[in-house]
């Protein structure tokens, strides 16, 4: 359809401004960035969380009252959901057809997103109320939590190939201030620029891409391209496949480097080394992070473009379904053996990402063989109730005990009951334990894979096995375990461990601490009983949610021995997590270096790169182009020290000079002149 | 007996300039290099007049050039004095030697 048709839909379908009210959803934690950046800790110190928080609230009401209309009155068309434009503003033209233009794209997953992102946002702000009360910064942090959900929203609804890139960078940004929160700890200054270096290199990828993609398909605009770059007949398509380079065409290239960016925000191997230091920011930015916005962003920029993925590239998208299965198994192992409990949901993550990521590689465009689709953003809306809840849980424990080493919890269940109850659900949820909500979606993923590509299907159920069996062992090292530390033994400088504003023995946390926890555990139970094959679908039309019996009993019975393993080892204090770890050393040992991929990365920059590139070239900067400047340095300081004699300050010899040159111009133009 | 002619008042002329350019070079006092400057400026007043007497009898731009540079050779006169009254003031001297702080 082309855009003219969509625009007189559209008039007809919407309600008169809805496309300012949609605007007004990522508005409003922008002025919220703006007010309390500009006269935060001048003016509301105190006041700063109540304000954006409110500011959030609002936005969160208008993302649900859009969804709900979006979904249930004007959306849908024949049966098929339609892509609305219901505002659109050219920002910078450059040729006919061709300009950057600020938007809205609605459709399912952009309505999904926007609630899911503001949900958990407002979430994060109510539950930082009581998490980061007193802090030295409190108007600063929340500030930053206003832009970070501002340049997702925006980045969600993004109407324009290089509008999302715009948003996808203030997401580096925000992150980057987000995660270096703590400037004073030199790690967490280490953290986000690791974060903010690493994602920015993949968006070189990304910015590539979308230079080919509109390169060939003559538009930056999201429907117009994706339309003109699936329909067989269209032009564009054609000259996009025909030309190649190193046999691989033009637009598989650009539909890779586009992976690429969004591999480095979701985290994907080999780009994935900047998220278990992203823990370094504050526990609750750690939940907005990694639960439903910037690690997820990759996966959405995926879904946007799957229909070119699936229809006209499908190598770049069978590449994205290895790297996502690759990633999965990979942390899945690695989270094994951490112990510091934000590094291991963390691995947690990007397991669960790298999920997302080979449903969509398995997944083809249409009908019931796009169920992957359907099925990634299914554990996407699910996983963040559960990584969030999983987040804030541990915060609330953080928070007790100062400290993220497993090793210094365990028996909590009596003195945190309400944490360990919503901890409980989530760790139930994501290890796929019926009927929590990853169940539902983890199930649709694993039917997809087996469907369509046997070999990912079983990384991804040993991955599920794995999945259980780590949060479990999670579970048990913070709640059972040995008897609680007394806290006084724990009382040591708390070093890593965040909340320096309290101290002593303290309960387990206020009521705005406590609420995100328990609506969210209420998501994390009830989410996966949403039939969401309805909504979201690759091409727009109602995929039934089936459920198979037969299918299921294998996974859920990896789960339950995952869980069942990790009570064995964890549950009473003994020596057999020991045991088996000194069994398989060699692997436990790589695991827990997480098989020293942070090592290669130094090695490869430090060793060969420095070495190789580094060094000439600072060779180079010092001695050729660092000598040229200060030759004419020393060179217009000799000769003027030669010359300088000749500014006497005597106004005669002055004169002299003045006639030696008149009389030396009077015999030029006397003798000289022709 | 005859009538001085072009050559002579041009003779004149040069020998007042180059007495000037002499003066200007050689004095120290600065009320006398302010002398040798208004013989210079005379000298070209001379020659104008000589040179529209005897080239362009019928037009009156050279006298229009000698009035204007008497005018500025007042002003300029004006000028000088002034800054070397200042600089007695804070030289107790008007030896050019004495004012040499303005170099490297």
């Amino acid at each position: 359809m082309n855009t003219f048709l969509l625009q007189i839909r559209l008039l007809q379908v919407l309600p008169g401004n809805a496309g300012w009210m949609i605007a007004l959803i990522p508005l409003l934690p922008l002025a919220a960035f703006v007010l309390l950046g500009l006269f935060g800790r001048k003016y509301f110190k105190q006041s700063a969380g109540i304000i954006a928080t409110i500011l959030l609230l609002a936005s969160t009401l208008l993302a649900l009252y859009t969804a709900y209309g979006y979904f249930f009155e004007y959306g849908k068309m024949d049966g098929v959901y339609q892509k609305l434009v219901p505002l659109k503003y050219t920002w910078l033209q450059f040729s006919e057809g061709v300009s950057i233009d600020m938007g809205i794209l609605l459709d399912p997953i952009s309505a999904m997103m926007l609630v899911v992102v503001t949900f958990i946002s407002l979430m994060v702000h109510i539950y930082s109320l009581g998490y980061m009360k007193g802090d030295e910064r409190f108007a600063t942090y929340y500030a930053f939590l206003g832009l970070f959900t501002f340049s997702m929203l925006g980045l969600v609804i993004a109407s324009n190939i290089f509008q999302i890139y715009i948003f996808w960078e203030l997401v580096g940004v925000s992150s980057f201030l987000l995660i270096g929160y703590y400037y004073d700890k030199p790690s967490a200054v280490a953290a986000c620029k690791k974060a903010f270096i690493v994602t920015r290199f993949a968006d070189l990828g990304f910015l590539i891409g979308i230079l080919i993609l509109s390169f060939y398909s003559g538009t930056l605009d999201f429907n117009t391209l994706i339309q003109r770059l699936t329909s067989p007949e269209s032009s564009e398509l054609t000259a996009a496949l025909s030309s190649s380079f190193l046999g691989i065409s033009a637009l598989t290239w650009g539909m890779l480097l586009v992976f690429i960016g969004g591999a480095g925000k979701s985290a994907m191997f080999p780009l994935h080394i900047w998220l278990p230091d992203a823990m370094e920011g504050p526990t609750p930015v750690s939940a907005l992070i990694h639960a439903a916005t910037m690690v997820v962003a990759g996966v959405f920029l995926v879904a946007r473009l799957f229909p070119v993925f699936a229809l006209s590239a499908p190598d770049a998208l069978n590449i994205v379904g290895y790297v996502g299965a690759f990633s999965a198994l990979i942390a899945a192992v690695i989270a094994c053996t951490q112990t510091d409990i934000k590094r291991v949901l963390a691995f947690s993550t990007m397991s669960q990402i790298g999920f997302m990521m080979f449903a969509l590689g398995v997944s083809k465009y249409g009908g019931e063989e796009g169920l992957g689709y359907t099925a990634s953003m299914f554990h996407l809306f699910t996983h963040a109730m559960f990584k969030a809840l999983l987040f804030l849980g541990a915060g609330a424990v953080i928070h007790y005990v100062h400290s993220n080493d497993m090793k210094d919890m365990g028996g909590l269940r009596k003195l945190l009951p309400i944490t360990h109850i919503t901890f409980l659900i989530a760790c139930l949820a994501i290890a796929g334990v019926p009927p929590f909500a990853g169940f539902f979606s983890k199930e649709e993923i694993l039917l997809a894979a087996y469907n369509h590509n046997p070999a990912i299907y079983w990384v991804a159920l040993i991955t599920s096995g794995l999945t259980a069996f780590y949060m479990f062992r999670l579970y048990f090292s913070i709640f059972w375990n040995k008897a609680p530390a007394r806290l006084e033994n724990l009382s040591r400088p708390f070093g890593r461990a965040e909340g320096k504003a309290h101290g002593g023995q303290h309960g387990e946390g206020g009521v705005a601490m406590m609420l995100p926890l328990i609506l969210l555990a209420i998501g994390a139970a009830a989410a996966g009983f949403i039939p969401f094959g309805n909504f979201v679908s690759s091409d727009g039309k109602v995929l039934p949610s089936e459920f198979h019996l037969q299918f299921s009993i294998a996974p859920v019975a990896l789960g339950l021995s995952g869980i069942f393993f990790a009570m064995a080892m964890y549950k009473k204090q003994n020596v057999l997590p020991d045991k088996i770890a000194a069994s398989l050393s060699g692997l436990y040992k790589a695991a827990y270096h997480k098989f020293y991929i942070d090592e290669l990365y130094l090695f490869v920059t430090k060793k060969i790169l420095f070495n190789l590139i580094g060094r000439p070239a600072a060779w180079f900067d010092k001695n050729v182009v660092d000598g040229l400047v200060n030759a004419t340095g020393t060179g217009t300081q000799t000769i003027s020290e030669k010359i300088k004699s000749m500014q006497s300050g005597k106004v005669q010899q002055y004169g002299i000079y003045f006639l030696a040159a008149v009389i030396g111009l009077a015999v030029l133009f006397v003798y000289g002149w022709k | 007996m005859l009538a001085p002619g072009l050559y002579h008042i041009l003779f004149i002329s040069t020998a007042l300039f180059f007495i000037g350019v002499y003066g200007f070079f050689t004095r120290r006092n600065l009320i006398t290099i302010l002398m040798s400057v208004e013989l210079i400026l005379n000298s070209v007043n001379l020659n104008f007049i000589a040179f529209n007497k005897y080239l362009w009898p019928d037009k009156l731009d050279g006298l229009f050039f000698t009035i204007f540079i008497i005018a500025i050779a007042a002003a300029e006169a004006a000028v000088a004095i002034a800054i070397i009254i200042n600089l007695y003031r804070s030289h107790h001297s008007i030896d050019v030697e004495n004012a040499e702080e303005m170099k490297y």
